[in-house]
Order: structure tokens, then C-alpha cells, then sequence
């Protein structure tokens, strides 16, 4: 019977914290190491490309829908990707349906930052007729359940699924636009992939869990291409980062980034 | 006039397990002169009686459970505890402190929101709402420690036949253990390996309860994980 | 069925019979937050559905004081369907999350926990046809999996008519294509039906027809429903020893 209240318990905080000042968490892992992280690509038929990304018990299911729309009016002759996040309620007791609330913005925005500044496609060739017609791209992150850390899950199963998606072809005739039935990949060049730190008592870990979600001070996630640079970062809590913990995120984040591209 | 299944047959909602006359226990019911499931579970014939042993159920709270809550609010005279149940129980002051009334108590200075306490359900009132008690032995608020949970239907398991089960567990890892019959689980332990010994344990009950032979099967585990070390 | 009435030439679109349903996967506890679960994979629909409760109800006044309240949400994914649909709940979903509650409400004693609430949340990650009847059979074994009492299990399928004939369980074409769609919902120890609508034209003899066709494939269901629950606690003393 589950609880539906916010209220962060007095004797986990205390517990996490005394494991901590060893080195190491309340599930045996190290500071710096990240849980089992399971990439299934291709889960959905009716996408046009998905992907589910389990990280321990974070799960995440990514599903890209690829049609045509109005581009944007500061970028009309570009195609449009969008990120939008759904912590549905069977995640966790004390995910409540309805509109989307901040942090499931955040989430979403956190991801979209980091695909749009690698400019992980080339979305000048996303274009039918420029200021009317472009590929729209919707990437919908769809939260299943919930143990911390979605943002590197579903940063995870994004590009992944961006990866394995397919869209369908249009042909632009006479001014007017006409579905074809090829289907082209959509030419991933980047893979950003994020990674999230907390920091509890001036100590950082990677991969938070849900309960050192709930006791941490503050949080910093940095995402990565695989040429070392940076492509988004969200910090996050209410507690600030002296300048050497973030020279010291960003190193950290650089190792995991390309451990965890490897799971792709 | 007849059993329908063996006894500890797995049985599901709605299943029929007597025709005819009988007593009804736990986690059954009767309709058109048949006796049938309301839960998953073992089916269990005893003499005049046949009932249901859950795999699955959630807590419901009876006078005299002890249970491990968490304060979620403080009112006037009063705490709410979140013990897993239906409905929120409460906590009135003389049963938290044991002196007589005065008006100048600091009530977060005794229990605050977010502290968790070990409390025994000593009333339900006109409403359902279980009543808790800190006053005794063994009873308070925890200072030390972590929880886990556990399915409440399977905590008679982890008890075993006259705290057979827990006192094994106890006496192998050195821990200290206390169990909520809410399913929440207090382990404090000297050392880290003994504590993730215990939920190592436990999260092995919590798998394999409904199969006989339990308490061989830990006692064998518990020293498989000695010798590891 | 006879051998003969096999031979027929008619063919549904996916090379079924008409009395057959499309292949059928349960799994349940399959979600670690939840008090309940099921995954169900019907045709091509796969839905998750998790239920948390009995809980207590906010606000507060809109618990019932003699009884437990059930609040059913059907919500599609926004890529469940072709093309991308808003992730806003429609006024079909509002029907249907209302269709579910009232299918499943009768197999729930509810009287055993008066002002709570058992919230019943079914998630439709891929959509093709008969997904209230999908949700409906995975919500049941949810129920069940969260220790819920119930009197019966609640299986749900539906029976329709396209080109002149009754066909069970339709898929998606058949639902848009078809003259007429009755979702079915039965407690088959019971005996009672939860759940009937119904889309379409058809003559009272064929309704009934579909009925009965509809209530056959539930016992069918049933039995899937029955394995999934029992397969959670199948493994013998032996199997787990080797563990």
C-alpha cells in the first residue's frame, strides 16, 4: 500500500549519509559507478523508431514519431525536433496524472538541449518547402518507472531510438507534398549522452538513486559528445557547486559519457 | 460436500474450493452455497474450516500489531503516521510521552516530520483510524538504521513459528532486527556486510515464501554467504 | 469446432479464424513501484497496468465513508497510435477509463475498505484495436497481484461482425472497417457480464451471437489470466534450490 507524501524520512537521510563517508552506497555500489544499464532497440512497431532503456530499476521508453508540420519561425527552412516527457503514474505512488509539472519539463528540456546543440542530424536537409514544410520529429519520453536519475536514462533511450528511427519519405511535386513509401534513416552523427552527478555532504556520486535523489544537496547533469565537448548542463537543488566540484563533475562525466556510449 | 483442491494447492480470486457446508476463513467468501478465493494464495482445509493463505495482500491493520511508521504531519496534540494502511494512523500525545499533561511541550522536539518510529496499534477509532502507541518496550522512535519493505502477507514467513526464522537471522549476522507487521523492516547492524546480509535474506524470503522447506533453504544460504566472506 | 467448418473460404485479414483470438501474453508484477502490475501483449497492443492502493483519498472529500473508491485511468502513449497523437487525455479516454471502472468495480469487495481509494492506471504503449478489452484483462491480473480481495477475475474481449460474418476479438482494420464491434466483459465464475457496448449495426440475433461469441473468448482468456498469475509462484522446491 503505497504512500503518497514528499516527506524525506529523517533515518534514510542519516543512513545514506553514514554509508556514504565509507565509500560506498546502500546498494554496494562505489561512488563513481553506475548501475546495470540494459539499451533494447526497436520495442515499438507503430514508432518510427523506440528504444527502452533500463538503468537498475529506472526504466524509460522512448518512442520517436516522424511526420510533417510548420518549422519554426526563427528556423524555416530547418526541420523540428521536439522533446516532451510523461512521468506516468505507474512510475511511482507518488507520480500523479495529469499535466506535465516542472520536473517532468525539466526532463524533457534537459534531453532536448543536449540533441539540438550536438546537432545530433542535420536538420537543414529536414526541410520540404522552406517556411511551410519540414520534418517534424517528436521524441516522447515516457517514464515507467521511477529510481532515480531519469535524465541520463532517457537521454540514453532518446539517442538510441533517434538511432533506430526510420522516416518516412516525402517528395515535394508541383509545390505539393506527397508521401512515398521509402523510408530513410535519419542520419545520426552525434551521440550526446548525459550524465548526472549529486552531491551529499560535499561528496559526489554518479547515477543517483531515488532515495539519494531525495536526501541529496544539490545535482549537476553534463551531457557529452564523443568529441569531448559539452552539450548541455543543468544544475539543479537547492545547494551550489563550489567552481573545483564542477572541474571535477565535468572530468567525471567525461569517463562515464564514453563508458556509457558504449552501451549503444 | 467436498474439498476441490489439495491442501496448499496455489488457488486464485474466484476459484471455488468447497461445495456444502463449512466454516469460512481468511481470504474467502461464500456465495450460492459455495465456498470460494479472494486472494492469490495457498488453500488451506482445517477440520470444519478452509481458508486461504495470501501471497499477496496488503496491510490491514489490527489492535495489538506493532508496526514501523513514519511521521508525516504534526497537529494539535497529535501525530499523523503513514504505516503503509488504508488510512493514516494517528498518535496522541499521552500516548508518545509518559508524563502528565502540560501545555508547554514542543511537539517536533519529541517527534518530527520525516522521523520514524517502531509504535504498537492500541485502538482503531469510530472511523477506522488505527491508533498507535510509543509507550513500552521496544517501542520509540529509531535513532539508527535503515528500512526495507516487504510483502506484509509474507512477514509471518520472516517471523517463522515462534520467531524461529528471525531469531536464526539474528543469531547468524549479528544484527538487530525489527519487524513491523506493515512490512517494514528495521535492520541495524555493527558492520555493513552483516546489514547486506540481511536484505540479502530477506529479499530471498520475499521470493521463495510460498514454497515449503523456507527456513532450511536460509539456513543453508546464510551460510553460503559466510563462507564467501 | 468441426473439422468442416474450418474449410471455410472466408479469411479475416491476419489468416484467423473467426472464433480466434489473436495471441495472448500476460505477465504480472512486472512494475517494482507499484502495489500491483501486468503487462499484457494482445495482437499488437501492449499496455502496462499498475494499481496502487487501497490508499487514502485526496482530496479527502471525495472518499466514499462506507466503501473503497476506484479511479480508472486509460491513457494512450503519444506514439501508441499512427500518427502521434496528443498526450492530453481525449473524451474517448475519459469513456473508456469510465467503461473500465464500471467492468471491474463488480469483482472488487470494496466494502472492506471504507474512504480509501484503489487507483487503477493503465498505460497503452502500442495501440491496435480492442485496447479497453487488453486493459480491462491486464487491470484484473494487476488487481489480483496487489492482494486486492476480489470474487471473481474479470477476462474481456470482443465479438463484431465484418463481410456478413461474427468474428472474435477484433484487430485494428477490423474495428475501423468492420459494420459493427461489442467489447464483452464476464466474470466467468460468476457469470455476469461487466462490460458491453457496442459500435456499429446489427440484428438482435446476431448481437446475441456476438455476445456468446465475445463470452467464449473471456473463458479462453481466463485461463491465459490464470496461467500468468500462477506462473509468478511456479517454481518447485527443487527448481529453487538450483537457484
Amino acid at each position: 500500500m503505497s504512500s503518497r507524501h514528499n516527506i524525506v524520512s529523517r533515518l534514510k537521510r542519516k543512513k545514506i549519509k553514514e554509508v556514504i563517508t565509507s565509500g560506498k552506497r546502500m546498494d554496494g555500489r562505489s561512488l563513481e559507478d553506475y548501475r546495470e544499464i540494459v539499451v533494447k532497440t526497436g520495442v515499438l512497431e507503430k514508432a518510427e523508431g523506440s528504444a527502452e532503456v533500463l538503468l537498475g530499476n529506472t526504466r524509460v521508453l522512448v518512442g520517436v514519431k516522424i511526420g510533417i508540420g510548420h518549422p519554426f519561425e526563427d528556423t524555416p527552412d530547418k526541420g523540428v525536433l521536439m522533446c516532451n516527457a510523461e512521468f506516468t503514474p505507474i512510475a511511482s505512488p507518488n507520480f500523479e496524472p495529469g499535466p506535465p509539472r516542472e520536473q517532468s519539463i525539466e526532463l524533457a528540456r534537459v534531453v532536448d538541449r543536449g540533441l539540438r546543440s550536438a546537432e545530433i542530424v542535420d536538420f537543414s536537409k529536414l526541410s520540404l518547402i522552406p517556411g511551410k514544410q519540414v520534418y517534424l520529429i517528436h521524441v516522447d519520453l515516457y517514464v515507467l518507472n521511477y529510481d532515480g536519475n531519469l535524465i541520463d536514462a532517457s537521454a540514453l533511450a532518446a539517442i538510441a531510438a533517434l538511432k533506430v528511427a526510420k522516416r518516412p519519405v516525402y517528395k515535394v511535386e508541383e509545390g505539393e507534398i506527397k508521401l512515398t513509401k521509402r523510408k530513410q534513416s535519419l542520419k545520426v552523427r552525434k551521440t550526446p549522452v548525459a550524465v548526472t552527478l549529486v552531491k551529499i555532504d560535499d561528496t559526489l556520486l554518479v547515477d543517483p538513486s531515488a532515495d539519494e535523489e531525495e536526501v541529496m544537496d544539490a545535482r549537476l547533469t553534463v551531457t557529452l559528445d564523443e568529441d569531448e565537448n559539452v552539450c548541455a548542463i543543468q544544475k539543479s537543488g537547492s545547494e551550489g557547486f563550489t567552481p573545483d566540484e564542477i572541474k571535477k563533475c565535468i572530468k567525471i562525466a567525461l569517463e562515464k559519457a564514453a563508458e556509457n556510449r558504449q552501451k549503444l | 460436500m467436498s474439498a476441490l483442491f489439495k491442501n496448499r494447492d496455489l488457488v486464485i480470486p474466484g476459484e471455488v474450493l468447497y461445495e456444502g457446508r463449512i466454516r469460512t476463513g481468511d481470504n474467502t467468501y461464500r456465495t450460492q452455497g459455495k465456498v470460494s478465493a479472494t486472494r492469490i494464495g495457498l488453500v488451506d482445509y482445517n477440520q470444519n474450516m478452509v481458508s486461504v493463505i495470501a501471497l499477496e495482500a496488503g496491510f490491514n491493520p489490527l489492535v495489538g500489531d506493532l508496526v514501523i511508521g513514519e511521521v508525516i504531519d504534526i497537529g494539535l496534540g497529535s501525530w499523523t503516521v503513514d504505516i503503509d494502511a488504508a488510512s493514516k494512523a494517528v498518535l496522541n500525545v499521552p500516548d508518545a510521552i509518559d508524563v502528565p499533561f502540560r501545555t508547554d511541550i514542543v511537539m517536533p522536539d519529541i517527534l518530527d516530520i520525516g522521523d520514524t518510529i517502531v509504535a504498537k496499534i492500541v485502538d482503531m477509532d469510530r472511523r477506522r483510524t488505527p491508533i498507535l502507541s510509543i509507550l513500552g518496550r521496544g517501542l520509540g522512535k529509531i535513532k539508527d538504521g535503515f528500512i526495507i519493505r516487504l510483502t506484509p502477507s509474507k512477514i509471518p514467513r520472516l517471523i517463522g513459528k515462534k520467531g524461529s526464522m528471525v531469531n536464526m537471522i539474528l543469531k547468524e549476522t549479528g544484527c538487530r532486527i525489527a519487524i513491523g507487521q506493515n512490512g517494514r523492516i528495521l535492520i541495524h547492524g555493527k558492520t555493513r556486510e552483516q546489514e547486506e546480509t540481511v536484505v540479502r535474506v530477506i529479499e530471498k524470503i520475499d521470493r521463495e515464501a510460498h514454497i515449503s522447506g523456507l527456513t532450511n533453504r536460509v539456513q543453508r544460504y546464510l551460510k553460503k554467504l559466510k563462507e564467501k566472506k | 469446432m468441426s473439422s468442416r467448418k474450418k474449410k471455410t473460404k472466408f479469411k479475416r485479414y491476419d489468416g484467423r479464424e473467426t472464433n480466434e483470438l489473436r495471441p495472448i501474453k500476460i505477465e504480472s508484477g512486472v512494475l517494482p513501484n507499484a502495489d500491483g502490475s501486468a503487462y499484457i501483449e494482445m495482437g499488437r497492443n501492449k499496455i502496462l497496468v499498475g494499481v496502487f492502493g487501497p490508499r487514502e483519498m485526496h482530496p479527502k472529500r471525495f472518499a466514499k465513508p462506507n466503501m473503497a473508491s476506484i479511479r480508472c485511468r486509460y491513457h494512450m502513449a503519444p506514439f501508441s497510435t499512427d500518427p502521434r497523437r496528443s498526450p492530453a487525455p481525449s473524451r474517448r479516454d475519459n469513456e473508456i477509463s469510465m467503461v473500465m471502472r464500471y467492468a471491474l468495480e463488480p469483482a472488487i469487495f470494496l466494502e472492506r475498505y471504507p474512504k480509501s481509494v484503489i487507483d487503477i492506471y493503465a498505460e497503452i504503449l502500442e495501440a491496435d484495436g480492442g485496447t479497453r478489452t487488453a486493459c480491462i484483462n491486464a487491470a484484473t491480473v494487476a488487481l489480483v497481484d496487489a492482494g486486492i480481495p476480489m470474487r471473481d477475475l474479470v477476462a474481456s474481449c470482443a465479438a463484431g461482425k465484418m463481410d456478413e460474418k461474427i468474428i472474435l476479438d477484433l484487430g485494428d482494420y477490423e474495428d475501423k472497417e468492420g459494420q459493427a464491434d461489442v467489447p464483452v466483459a464476464y466474470m466467468p465464475k460468476l457469470g455476469k457480464v461487466t462490460l458491453l457496448q457496442m459500435d456499429g449495426i446489427l440484428s438482435t440475433d446476431e448481437l446475441e451471437q456476438c455476445i456468446s461469441l465475445a463470452i467464449d473468448g473471456c473463458m479462453q482468456i481466463y485461463e491465459i489470466q490464470r496461467e500468468a498469475l500462477k506462473k509468478k509462484y511456479g517454481l518447485t522446491e527443487e527448481e529453487v534450490e538450483e537457484k
